[in-house]
């Protein structure tokens, strides 16, 4: 279950207080795939950052499997998302200097797997993403939906049960962006929560729930 | 894939900027080494050549100026052999030999040479209350002598012109200089008499290009006997450490001994011993710049570095990195710039200390592998210490603005 509970969040700008996020609750229950709406500045990006440990809240609190994501220190938190969340970037974040191959072994690496455990896993993730012959490929070698399937595949490398995706289908054409959500609709149907930041109605469709923000405030 | 592959395969990626982040630290570290290099071998030569040389303090009676080192000990006048004593029981730091010398011109086949009495060591170890005190006690603080006056082993006569002693020497016994022995065809084992007494050549002493060559060495008593002058020395040879000359040894022999003319060979030592020196405060002098220079420049670009790849940094807390894990990569690019520092540097100090040695010192320079570790310790420490507050910057870095700025 991840719950959101009365969250604010305050940014100060020229020495004014901005309200990003107003008094947000929420709650997402396991398997769920929620879409966030609303438009540029809402907020968006803001609550999906809260809900991944990434961003702390001015007020409220956030809290998953009974955690209070802020509550815990910075070092459990870490290992919290290890653990749980996977996170999709519309710019995929993909470390240039490093392979697929490698790009998908970082969270492993993380979790402190060995080698060579690494490279079978992340291996068997590219091939599920349909990679495998560009596994040896750095990003740029890439195009833009070969990098954001290796971008999927790095985000399933921890296992996460909660994926968070801000605007995972941004920078993709209709016919790449209809094979992304086909495979995060698939995550879902595994079992694993999804919340997705977007602005386009058609890909909002594919959530089972649909959230809007305006103004920082939370409308279903 | 481990966290030094990561490391590894972002600083090769960026290889131009590798080279000018490590640029620095390596020409610092690399003149140090060449510096360091060419002065430990500057010394070696310089203490060697003191070795060759012989004694390089001169004690004299007080009416005796110097004109030749060798010939000091002809001027005539004399000091008591006490004098030796006081020597030998002093506290005086630095005196690595003593050889006490009384010399006459004699006739031997028609032929002026001058007649030398010298102590052989064997009399300072007949002198037991001489070996618990003074110089016999003393610590080996310089030099590449380790035994005073060699007590512990026993040494070819030969060694005489270089090491100013010699083991015995009995009273109807000589050692022959390698140009009168040539002059006179005098061989080892042959029967020569001076001052009609026969004595028997033990020894023709290798050449040396100094008046000693035309010397005829006995037991100072002999001389002493033969001579009818008593208790008396004309000179005493003393090997200083060249480091204590440079330190006063001349001053304490002189307050010691006030009655005589202490001179040393001040210009060479003084010269040589400055010369390295300089070099050493050199070497400080580029330790403060490479610290300065080479610390602000490896924290400027990792500060850039950071900053450059905060959208990375971002990413990877997102992906579940600590900030300890941020800290230690950083930190580990730091070692790993380091280590190359180092390594670098040691490799072009030691060509240029191969290259210019002998033009600036003029002697032969090899590698010193000990500055190897050095060389890596400090551009190591550099590197950690100037990367420390990037790398804390890097480890404290807000996620969500990495990802949002870039």
């Amino acid at each position: 279950m991840l719950k959101v509970n009365k969250i604010s969040k305050i940014y100060t700008k020229n020495n004014n207080p901005v309200k990003a996020i107003d008094n947000v609750s929420l709650e997402i229950s396991p398997g769920d795939f929620v879409s966030l709406m609303g438009p540029s500045g809402s907020g968006k990006s803001s609550l999906l950052l809260m809900l991944g440990g990434m961003l702390k809240p001015s007020l409220g609190e956030v809290i998953i499997d009974g955690h209070s994501l802020y509550d815990l220190n910075p070092e459990k938190l870490s290992a919290f998302r290890l653990e749980k969340i996977g996170f999709v970037f519309q710019t995929f974040n993909l470390i240039p200097y490093l392979t697929a191959l490698q790009n998908v072994q970082i969270p492993l690496l993380l979790k402190g797997m060995s080698s060579k455990q690494q490279i079978e896993k992340a291996t068997a993730l590219l091939e599920k993403v349909g990679l495998l012959d560009r596994m040896h490929h750095e990003p740029a070698e890439l195009s833009i939906g070969q990098q954001q399937r290796v971008a999927l595949a790095r985000m399933l490398a921890n296992d996460p049960s909660i994926i968070l995706a801000d605007e995972p289908t941004g920078n993709l054409d209709s016919a790449m962006s209809a094979h992304v959500m086909q495979f995060l609709g698939e995550l879902n149907q595994e079992g694993r929560t999804v919340v997705m930041v977007t602005h386009d109605n058609n890909v909002a469709a594919h959530a089972k729930r649909r959230l809007t923000l305006v103004n920082g405030a939370l409308e279903e | 894939m481990n966290w030094n592959n990561f490391i590894f395969r972002e600083l090769f990626r960026r290889k131009a900027k590798l080279v000018t982040s490590g640029l620095a630290i390596i020409l610092g570290i690399a003149v140090i080494v060449a510096i360091t290099t060419i002065t430990t071998y500057s010394e070696k030569a310089i203490s060697k050549e003191l070795d060759a040389l012989g004694a390089n303090v001169l004690i004299l009676p007080p009416s005796v100026s110097i004109g030749d080192y060798y010939s000091a000990d002809l001027q005539g006048g004399e000091l008591p052999e006490e004098y030796v004593t006081l020597l030998t029981t002093s506290n005086i730091e630095g005196v690595e030999n003593l050889s006490p010398k009384l010399s006459s011109p004699i006739h031997v086949k028609g032929n002026r040479v001058v007649m030398t009495g010298i102590l052989p060591k064997n009399e300072f170890q007949n002198k037991t209350s001489w070996q618990g005190a003074g110089v016999f006690s003393r610590p080996k603080i310089c030099g590449t002598k380790s035994d005073v006056f060699n007590l512990n082993q026993t040494t070819p006569k030969e060694t005489l012109t270089r090491k100013r002693v010699i083991e015995t020497i009995a009273p109807n016994e000589v050692l022959v200089g390698h140009d009168i022995a040539q002059k006179l065809k005098l061989q080892e084992g042959n029967e020569i008499a001076m001052l009609e007494k026969p004595f028997k050549i033990v020894a023709v002493l290798p050449r040396t290009g100094t008046i000693d060559d035309s010397r005829i060495f006995a037991h100072l008593h002999t001389v002493q006997a033969l001579t009818n002058r008593g208790e008396v020395v004309s000179a005493i040879e003393v090997v200083g450490c060249c480091k204590q000359v440079s330190k006063g040894l001349i001053g304490k022999i002189s307050a010691l001994l006030p009655e005589t003319n202490v001179i040393t060979i001040s210009q060479i030592v003084a010269t040589q011993v400055k010369t390295n020196e300089l070099m050493r405060n050199l070497s400080l002098l580029f330790l403060v710049v490479i610290i300065l220079m080479g610390g602000a420049s490896i924290a400027n670009d990792m500060y850039n570095n950071v900053f450059e790849r905060r959208k990375e940094i971002g990413t990877l807390v997102a992906l579940g990195a600590s900030s300890r894990t941020i800290l230690k990569i950083i930190l580990n690019k730091a070692l790993v710039l380091g280590i190359l520092g180092g390594l670098g540097g040691y490799v072009l100090g030691t060509i240029f200390a191969l290259i210019l040695g002998p033009f600036i010192a003029g002697i032969s320079v090899f590698p010193v592998f000990y500055l190897f570790f050095v060389a890596v310790g400090i551009s190591v420490c550099i590197a950690m210490i100037a990367s420390y507050f990037p790398a804390r910057y890097a480890s404290k870095l807000d996620p969500c603005t990495s990802l949002r700025d870039t």
